[in-house]
């Protein structure tokens, strides 16, 4: 079976400077991929590129169609859906209207069931249900990320990508946003993060890539990466290795 | 000047401005959605009038041929994209709306101009001939320009203004027409005589804003469109093309356009070039709610009804000098009341 989603060669560059030098990731059907990296690594360039934002180099295969021809909206009304680390909510609509335009290709397509969608993306953030008529831009940092992923689920995606979908929250909300994701999985999402909480990304992550200054550097099971010296050392920190060599 | 004075005089200012705020909000609408600030909506305007005249006389209007050569050049625009590509997905569509749409509104035009049929099936017909420019204006003008910057896409604008009066006038002639007004009626309010014209003019004014803002309140098509305006970036994550924005926006000022030249037509003699000065005074009205606001823009352009009525009372040949000249202080207090914002970048 192919995967749902493969680049390859993926390269991207900003006037002369290349911020991305032919990457590839593969992501099966029903599972979570993770690449983690430090600021500027290229992640959010990645996966911009991979909906289609910025112009790029290199094969983008969604369920095993080259798509690299087709403009974002296409790429959206397949079920490829980005959740950016800027959220991009309407800050000036309502909640609930944020939730309905999510479903803005649906609607064209004349679809049904999408009230049955909002209920459910309500049942799931029962906040957003609470503040349903206030304006997107009055919201709080985990609220406006709730709406966001609300949002990416109103279309119904297939594979969904995100965007540290942790940046800035409390580690409460944090924990919350990951159980959400897994919880995504199950229903059949495939689900491509990009992560700088390297330790929550690889423990809900099946597979997990490196990226650095642009470059893939390390790939692999997200269990076995989590014990990597390099990784150990770069991105969870000491306390991590401190942690493990006690338990050793 | 006597109460009677100042009565007839807000009368007519007010019936002004109501045309004026729909030329203000369609204005906005076109800037906050597509950051093009956009100078022509006059000509729509003059369209709008022009073509209803024509139809009056029996006559044949210019807008048929204007609108079947505008879609000829948009279907072939399409059609050399569509070729160079290699995708030809979208090439029907196309055709259907910039081809056999215009020659079907064409024949009916041309069927029905001699048989004078009724006034409701002339405005109508009015307004579907000028509809279409809407989309093919965005498509041939502004879409190849989406990433441009708002100054480029002004010059554009201007640019477009001159084409669509130059084709005014190949199209309509030099002369003017002015239409019947479309009732007699007179209401005796106390020491007032109102106009059934004037009733007529802002009830159908408030009934198209109230419209419009159903629309944009209500369906997904005028939420996405404020989605767009609100975060271009955002939109597109949902699949809310600026291209569909556009073409959607510029359609809605089209018909706005044309439902304002109707109105204006039975009060003042309209010529191809006429639409310039009244678009330049929606134009201030849209500046009075910094371009950004519907309520601020259609007080805006209501007082420069007023200003225009009463400056016309008391210094005739300076009216349109004092109606400008207001822009001014506008202008001052806009300035002092706002931070500057760079531009946004676009991606």
């Amino acid at each position: 079976m192919s995967p749902m989603l493969e680049v390859d060669g993926l390269s991207v560059a900003y006037g002369k400077v290349e911020a991305l030098h032919g990457a590839r990731l593969v992501l099966p059907a029903g599972s979570i991929v993770t690449v983690i990296g430090p600021n500027g690594a290229g992640k959010t360039t990645m996966l911009a590129a991979i909906m289609g934002l910025l112009p790029a180099r290199g094969v983008v295969r969604y369920e095993g169609r080259d798509v690299s021809g087709d403009d974002v909206e296409a790429r959206v009304a397949q079920g490829l859906v980005l959740v950016p680390e800027r959220r991009e909510l309407f800050g000036e609509m309502t909640v609930a209207d944020n939730l309905v335009l999510g479903a803005f290709a649906r609607y064209r397509r004349r679809e049904r069931g999408i009230d049955a969608d909002l209920e459910a993306v309500y049942q799931r953030f029962p906040r957003l249900r609470e503040r349903r008529s206030q304006l997107a831009g009055t919201l709080s940092g985990g609220e406006r990320q709730m709406l966001a992923l609300g949002r990416a689920l109103m279309t119904r995606p297939r594979v969904l990508m995100l965007d540290e979908p942790s940046l800035g929250l409390a580690p409460l909300v944090v924990r919350e946003i990951f159980q959400i994701i897994a919880d995504l999985r199950r229903t059949g999402v495939s689900i491509l993060l990009v992560e700088q909480n390297a330790r929550a990304a690889l423990q809900v992550a099946d597979h997990a890539y490196v990226l650095e200054t642009g470059d893939m550097v390390l790939e692999g099971e997200a269990r076995s990466l989590a014990t990597h010296p390099r990784v150990i050392e770069t991105y969870l920190g000491l306390a991590a290795g401190t942690r493990r060599d006690s338990a050793a | 000047m006597d109460v009677q004075i100042a009565l007839l005089l807000s009368q007519d200012g007010l019936t002004n401005g109501a045309i004026y705020a729909l030329l203000a909000l369609a204005i906005v609408l076109v800037f906050v959605v597509t950051r093009v600030l956009w100078v022509p909506q006059g000509e729509f305007v003059s369209y709008g009038a022009l073509t209803l005249a024509s139809l009056q006389l029996g006559k044949v209007p210019g807008t048929v041929w204007l609108l079947v050569c505008a879609g000829l050049a948009t279907a072939l625009v399409d059609g050399v994209v569509a070729w160079r590509e290699g995708r030809w997905r979208r090439l029907p569509r196309s055709l259907a709306f910039n081809v056999a749409l215009p020659l079907a509104l064409a024949a009916l035009a041309t069927w029905l101009a001699p048989r004078n049929p009724p006034l409701i099936v002339q405005i109508v017909l009015s307004i579907a001939l000028i509809v279409p420019l809407g989309a093919m204006v965005y498509r041939l003008a502004f879409q190849p320009l989406q990433r441009a910057s708002v100054l480029v896409l002004l010059i554009v604008s201007v640019a477009v203004h001159f084409a669509m009066q130059g084709l005014g006038l190949v199209f309509f002639g030099p002369e003017g027409a002015r239409t019947p007004a479309f009732t007699d009626a007179r209401f005796e309010l106390g020491v007032m005589t109102v106009s059934g014209q004037s009733l007529l003019v802002i009830g159908a004014s408030m009934l198209l804003i109230i419209v419009l803002y159903l629309f944009f309140e209500r369906t997904i098509y005028g939420k996405a469109l404020r989605a767009t305006a609100v975060n271009r970036t955002g939109a597109r994550l949902v699949g809310i093309s600026t291209t569909l924005a556009g073409k959607l926006t510029f359609t809605l000022a089209a018909g706005i356009g044309a439902v304002s030249g109707i109105l204006v037509a039975p009060i003042a003699t309209i010529y191809y070039d006429s639409g310039f000065l009244i678009g330049l005074k929606g134009f201030v009205g849209s500046v009075v709610g910094a371009i950004v606001s519907y309520p601020l823009a259609a007080v805006g352009a209501v007082l420069v009804g007023m200003l225009e009525s009463f400056g016309s009372f008391y210094a005739s040949a300076l009216k349109e000098v004092i109606v400008f000249t207001a822009l001014l202080p506008v202008l001052v207090w806009l300035s002092l009341r706002t931070r500057h914002v760079e531009e946004e970048d676009e991606e």
